[in-house]
């Protein structure tokens, strides 16, 4: 550097000056914060695109519909998305399926509800008062699937995903989650095909209709009557394990899809 | 002051790469390295942020006050940040979505800041641009080897797909679940370390002490 200091065009003052310290400040933060903003308002609708086509895609990939041989835009048509107020069991009309967000809709006060110690089985704090169900609807308007959105804390994070019933409520056609932090090789596991293969198939309640279902470290033996209920735990990663577990019996209960399963199973009889 | 531009891209990546020479950067080689999907973004991600941060930082060196440089840098280094994150959610979505925290810790990379602090500040904007190009690439082909081995060894496959048929699905690999742990790639950096010192004996580090080895004393008996 030559030894006279650069004469600067932005202002007069000496580069050390409070009032060009000010001025510096002053204009890199507003540049700064226009790229930024620009950024964001520019890209937000693809990203917003992205979440709802990731979201539904799941939906799909965890109906089962795909291994019946229907490609993913037939899929979407059979797939009927109904909103559901918990704590009653009843459909809500006027409220947007595809614009819900769930995480959102658990943390705000407007529309969640605070669970106590003792309720917060899953681990989430507060209960979204309405949730967007799945259906899929046979020829005779007979339900054939259920796909239900659930959610609970695992090691690290909230784990979210969705539940697939068969049409006798209780059979599990799927469960898969979307979206968690949980640590990659183990608790990461949770979306390995193998695992998740090993839910299909499985029942989620006994004859009573009470949630009985086990994540378990013990081998499970075949030829005993719980073995429908139990599912193999994941190596390495226990509380990632009982958090799934955890999440299942709080959805399934009377907190959580209790009152509209009950409303579905009273329908069909 | 005549620039040898080819010398200021490369030289980051093997002579004075700086996560082998300089040891830093170190936290997110860690932590975005046990797949090679998300290493590349991280890789680009990062190569980017650090080429354009430290070529916006030259353009206004010679009005930054130093008694607020820092900030200035920072403030420029994590707008960039915030834009490169919402670039990878919009265009990547699935690994945005593996990558989590990670791209929004680029602005705590030493490297980021190091590079704008130590070159870009004394610096015109081309050579600070090859300056930051050079070290994003010399930290990208790091994490490349690592996210190599990582994913190779650990999950039997690359980029995804299936290369060593594990045991699980019928064949013969038993991965390595400690590689997909965070300290397996502190071990890998060591070893890279330990075997670049000894090729390139040049970047070893002077002990910060030596025991001093005093003469015994005498004992009359």
């Amino acid at each position: 550097m030559s030894a006279p200091e650069p004469e600067s065009a932005v202002s007069a003052a000496p580069v050390e000056s409070a009032s060009r310290t000010l001025l510096v400040t002053f204009v890199v933060c507003l540049v700064c914060s226009v790229v930024v903003a620009g950024a964001a308002v520019l890209l937000r609708p693809i990203q917003e695109s992205n979440q709802k086509a990731d979201l539904i895609r799941n939906v799909i990939e965890v109906s089962g519909l795909l291994k019946e041989g229907l490609t993913e835009a037939q899929a979407l048509k059979r797939i009927d998305a109904r909103m559901i107020e918990l704590a009653t069991g009843d459909e809500v009309n006027g409220m947007d399926t595809d614009t819900f967000n769930i995480v959102k809709a658990g943390k705000d006060p407007a529309i969640s509800t605070e669970l106590t110690r003792r309720e917060d089985v899953a681990g989430i704090r507060r209960e979204p008062r309405y949730l967007p169900v799945y259906r899929i609807v046979g020829a005779n308007g007979e339900l054939k699937k259920l796909i239900l959105p659930v959610y609970g804390y695992g090691l690290w994070s909230t784990m979210y995903g969705f539940l697939a019933l068969e049409g006798d409520l209780r059979t599990v056609q799927g469960l898969r989650f979307y979206q968690h932090a949980e640590t990659p090789g183990l608790g990461g596991e949770i979306d390995n095909p193998k695992w998740r293969a090993q839910w299909t198939g499985k029942v989620l309640f006994d004859e009573n209709w009470k949630v009985q279902v086990e994540v378990t470290k013990v081998a499970i033996d075949s030829s005993t009557p719980d073995a429908q209920h139990q599912v193999d735990a994941l190596a390495g990663a226990t509380i990632t394990s009982r958090g799934v577990e955890n999440l299942l019996k709080f959805w399934l209960s009377d907190k959580g899809y209790g009152p509209y399963l009950s409303r579905l199973r009273h329908e069909r009889s | 002051m005549a620039y040898q531009h080819r010398k200021i891209l490369f030289d980051p990546i093997l002579d004075n790469n700086p996560i082998i020479l300089q040891v830093l950067g170190i936290c997110s080689a860690l932590a975005v390295t046990s797949k090679l999907s998300t290493t590349i973004t991280m890789c680009i991600a990062l190569t980017v942020v650090t080429a354009l941060s430290n070529a916006a930082i030259s353009v206004v060196r010679n009005h930054i006050p130093s008694s607020i440089r820092i900030i200035v840098q920072m403030t420029i280094i994590s707008s960039l940040v915030i834009v490169a994150d919402q670039f990878i959610k919009a265009y990547a979505f699935t690994i945005s979505k593996e990558l989590s925290v990670f791209v929004g810790l680029i602005i705590t990379n030493c490297i980021v800041m190091g590079r704008a602090e130590a070159y870009a500040m004394k610096h015109p904007p081309l050579p600070s641009l090859l300056d930051g190009l050079g070290n994003g690439l010399g930290y990208s082909a790091l994490l490349l080897v690592i996210g190599t081995i990582r994913e190779l060894l650990g999950s039997g496959s690359l980029f995804g797909y299936p290369i060593l048929l594990l045991e699980r699905d019928g064949g013969w690999y038993v991965p390595n679940g400690l590689l997909l742990l965070p300290p397996s790639a502190f071990f890998l950096i060591g070893m890279i370390i330990w075997v670049v010192r000894s090729w390139k004996p040049a970047q070893v580090e002077e002990p910060e002490y030596r025991i001093h080895h005093a003469p015994r004393p005498e004992v009359a008996s």
